[in-house]
C-alpha cells in the first residue's frame, strides 16, 4: 500500500518536473507545424488582404504544378546528398586522424571544433569573399597554375554557386561528423584490429571489415542529423547566393521564405512547410528503421 | 586509415614509421589548414586597407603599409549594441533552457513514467526539425502577442530549442550517477524537490556547464528566427547584424568591414572554444550518440 502511495507521489513530481520543460516544445515545435497544416488548407495572401479564406486542398494542387518548388526541391537533394556524402567521406578522414596519437593533438582537435562553433550566416559571408569573381582567394590561387582559366565567376554561374554551397557546408559541418565518428572509433576495442591483422589483414581490409561495420550506428546517426539538417538549409544559402543565380541555388527553405516574407503568401507557404515535413519525417523514419536494423536502442542507452 | 598498422609500427623502428607518420603528418597539416584557413583569411582581411584588400595579384603577406585599424573603428559603438543583444539574449536563454531541461532530464532519467518512451521519442523527432519550419507559425505568435523586437521573441524559442539535446545530455549523465546517492537521500528524509536542489543539483553542474556551452553556441549562432522576429536596428544580433553589412550596398561590399564584424562577433565564441574543447566534445558525442 504504502509503496504505491510512494510510487505515486513520485510520478506527481515527475511530471511536475517534466511539465514545464514539455509545453515549451509543445509550443515552439510541435504548434507551429500543427498551426501549418491547419493555414495549408486556406489562401491567405495579398489578393485575400491577408485574411484567411478556406480553400480545401487548392494549396497543394497548385504546389504540384509549381514548377519551382520542384526545381527548390532538385536543388535541396542535390546539396544535400552531395554535401553530406564529402563530409562524411572526409569527416571519417579526420576521426581516423584524431584517433592516432601525435603530438599537438589537442591542438588539431581545437582547430577542428572552430567551423563547427562559428555562425554559419557569417562564415557564409566569408565564403562569398573568398569566392569572390574579382577579388576572390580561390581565383588566385588558381590563376597562379598554368592552363587555369583565371577570373571564373563562382557564385553568378548556377553550377558553380552551388558547388561554393557546398564547399562552404562541408567546411562547416565535417568536423560535427567527425566528432561523432571519432567517439565511435574510440569505442572499438584496440585488439579486435590486433587478432585482424594477425589473420594477415591488410590496413584497408580491417578498416572495411572491422572499422566499417562497428561504426555503422555512429556513421548512421550522423546521417541522419546532417540530412536533417542539410534539408533545412537556410543561413548559408541566404547570405551566399540568396538562392540565386537565377534561382539555381534555391532550395526548399529558401523558397518557404521567400513565400511567407516577400509575397506574403501564408496559405501557400503553409503547405510548403507541410510537404517538406511530411518528406522529413519519411526519411526520418527510414532512417529509424535502418537504426533498428543495426540493433540500436534509440530511446536508451546501449 | 592504418589504424592496425599503429600498435604495430610503434614496436617496429625507423623505416616503417617515417612512412607512416608521413602520411599521418600531412593528413594533419591538411586538417588543420582546411579548418583554419577560411577564418584566417577573413582576420587577415579585417587588417587590410582597401587598397590591399582589392590589390591583384592577391596580397597574402602584407607589408605594414598594408594594414590597418580602420575597419574596426568604422563598426563604430553601434556595433557592440549587437554583441550585448547576442550576449542578453544567447545567456538568459541558456538559462531558462537548463532550468526547465535538468529537471524533465532528471525526470525522464530516473522516475517510471507511464508514455515516457513517447515523450523521449518525441524529442528526438524535434531535435531534427529545421527552424524554417517552425518560423511561420511563431511569427503568428509574435505578432498576435505584440513581441516583436522584444528579446523575448527570442530568448523563448531559442532556449525550446535547445532543449532537446539538454534534456538528452543530462539525462544520460543523471542515468550514470549512481542510485545510491538518491536513495540514501531519501532514507535521510529529503525529498524528491531537496534531494534534487542539495545533492543532484551541486553534482551535475560540470554537466550543466557542458550542456550550457552548448545551448549558448547554437543562440549565438541562431539567424532565420533573429531574422524574422526583429526588425529594430538596436535589437539586432551579431548574425543578422554582420549579414545586414553585407546586404547594406549591392554593388560595393564593403569587406573589411565585414571581416572585421566577423573577428569581433565570433571572438566569444573562439574563446569557448579554446577554453573548453573537450566539453564541447562531450557535449555533442552525448547528444547524439547517447540519445
Amino acid at each position: 500500500m504504502t509503496q504505491d502511495l510512494i510510487r505515486q507521489r513520485e510520478q506527481r513530481i515527475g511530471w511536475l518536473l517534466l511539465t514545464p520543460a514539455l509545453i515549451l516544445l509543445l509550443f515552439v515545435f510541435a504548434y507551429p507545424i500543427g498551426r501549418a497544416f491547419f493555414l495549408s488548407l486556406f489562401t491567405e495572401n495579398l489578393g485575400t488582404q491577408l485574411q484567411p479564406i478556406f480553400s480545401g486542398l487548392s494549396n497543394y494542387h497548385r504546389l504540384i504544378e509549381d514548377g519551382r518548388f520542384w526545381e527548390s526541391l532538385w536543388n535541396t537533394s542535390v546539396f544535400t546528398g552531395v554535401s553530406i556524402f564529402c563530409e562524411l567521406v572526409l569527416g571519417m578522414v579526420f576521426a581516423l586522424i584524431l584517433n592516432q596519437s601525435f603530438r599537438g593533438r589537442g591542438l588539431v582537435r581545437t582547430s577542428a571544433l572552430l567551423p563547427w562553433a562559428l555562425p554559419t550566416a557569417v562564415m557564409g559571408l566569408a565564403w562569398a569573399w573568398i569566392f569572390n569573381d574579382q577579388y576572390g582567394v580561390v581565383n588566385d590561387i588558381l590563376s597562379r597554375f598554368p592552363f587555369w582559366e583565371t577570373n571564373i565567376t563562382w557564385l553568378g554561374d548556377p553550377t558553380r554557386a552551388m558547388l561554393a554551397l557546398i564547399v562552404a557546408d562541408v567546411w562547416k559541418t565535417t568536423p560535427f561528423i567527425a566528432i561523432l565518428l571519432l567517439a565511435g572509433l574510440q569505442s572499438i576495442p584496440e585488439d579486435l584490429y590486433e587478432a585482424h591483422a594477425i589473420d594477415g589483414a591488410t590496413p584497408w581490409q580491417s578498416f572495411c571489415q572491422v572499422t566499417l561495420p562497428l561504426l555503422t550506428p555512429q556513421i548512421v546517426i550522423a546521417l541522419l542529423f546532417r540530412f536533417a539538417q542539410s534539408f533545412g538549409i537556410f543561413d548559408l544559402v541566404q547570405v551566399m547566393t540568396g538562392g540565386g543565380p537565377a534561382g539555381a541555388t534555391e532550395t526548399v527553405s529558401i523558397y518557404i521564405y521567400a513565400t511567407v516574407r516577400r509575397y506574403l503568401d501564408f496559405g501557400y507557404g503553409a503547405a510548403l512547410v507541410v510537404v517538406t515535413f511530411v518528406l522529413l519525417i519519411l526519411a526520418v523514419v527510414l532512417a529509424g528503421f535502418l537504426l533498428s536494423k543495426a540493433r540500436i536502442n534509440v530511446s536508451g542507452g546501449r | 586509415m592504418a589504424i592496425a598498422q599503429e600498435t604495430k609500427a610503434h614496436t617496429h623502428p625507423k623505416m616503417k614509421i617515417s612512412s607512416r607518420s608521413i602520411v599521418l603528418w600531412v593528413g594533419v597539416v591538411f586538417m588543420v589548414v582546411f579548418c583554419l584557413a577560411p577564418a584566417l583569411w577573413q582576420v587577415l582581411t579585417s587588417f587590410k586597407t582597401n587598397a590591399a584588400i582589392s590589390a591583384l595579384p592577391t596580397i597574402y603577406f602584407p607589408s605594414f603599409s598594408d594594414l590597418t585599424w580602420d575597419h574596426y573603428t568604422s563598426l563604430g559603438a553601434g556595433f557592440w549594441r549587437y554583441v550585448f543583444n547576442s550576449a542578453l539574449v544567447s545567456l538568459l536563454s541558456t538559462l531558462l533552457c537548463l532550468g526547465l531541461g535538468a529537471p524533465a532530464a532528471y525526470t525522464l532519467a530516473r522516475i517510471k513514467l507511464p508514455g515516457e518512451s513517447l515523450i523521449l521519442g518525441g524529442i528526438l523527432i524535434v531535435s531534427l526539425f529545421p527552424y524554417v519550419l517552425l518560423f511561420l507559425g511563431l511569427l503568428e505568435i509574435v505578432k498576435f502577442v505584440g513581441l516583436g523586437n522584444n528579446y523575448l521573441a527570442l530568448i523563448v524559442p531559442y532556449s525550446a530549442i535547445n532543449l532537446p539535446l539538454t534534456i538528452l545530455v543530462l539525462r544520460s549523465f543523471f542515468q550514470q550517477l549512481p542510485r545510491d546517492l538518491e536513495d540514501s537521500a531519501k532514507m535521510d528524509g529529503y525529498s524528491t524537490v531537496q534531494m534534487l536542489l542539495k545533492i543532484m543539483i551541486p553534482l551535475t553542474i560540470p554537466a550543466l556547464v557542458t550542456t550550457g556551452i552548448l545551448a549558448f553556441i547554437f543562440a549565438w549562432n541562431e539567424f532565420i528566427f533573429a531574422l524574422t522576429f526583429v526588425t529594430r536596428d538596436a535589437m539586432k544580433t551579431i548574425p543578422v547584424a554582420v549579414a545586414q553589412i553585407g546586404g547594406s550596398s549591392v554593388y560595393e561590399i564593403p569587406y573589411g568591414p565585414i571581416a572585421a564584424a566577423t573577428v569581433v562577433g565570433t571572438l566569444p565564441l573562439l574563446v569557448l572554444v579554446l577554453f573548453f574543447q573537450r566539453r564541447i566534445v562531450q557535449g555533442i558525442t552525448a547528444g547524439a550518440v547517447k540519445g
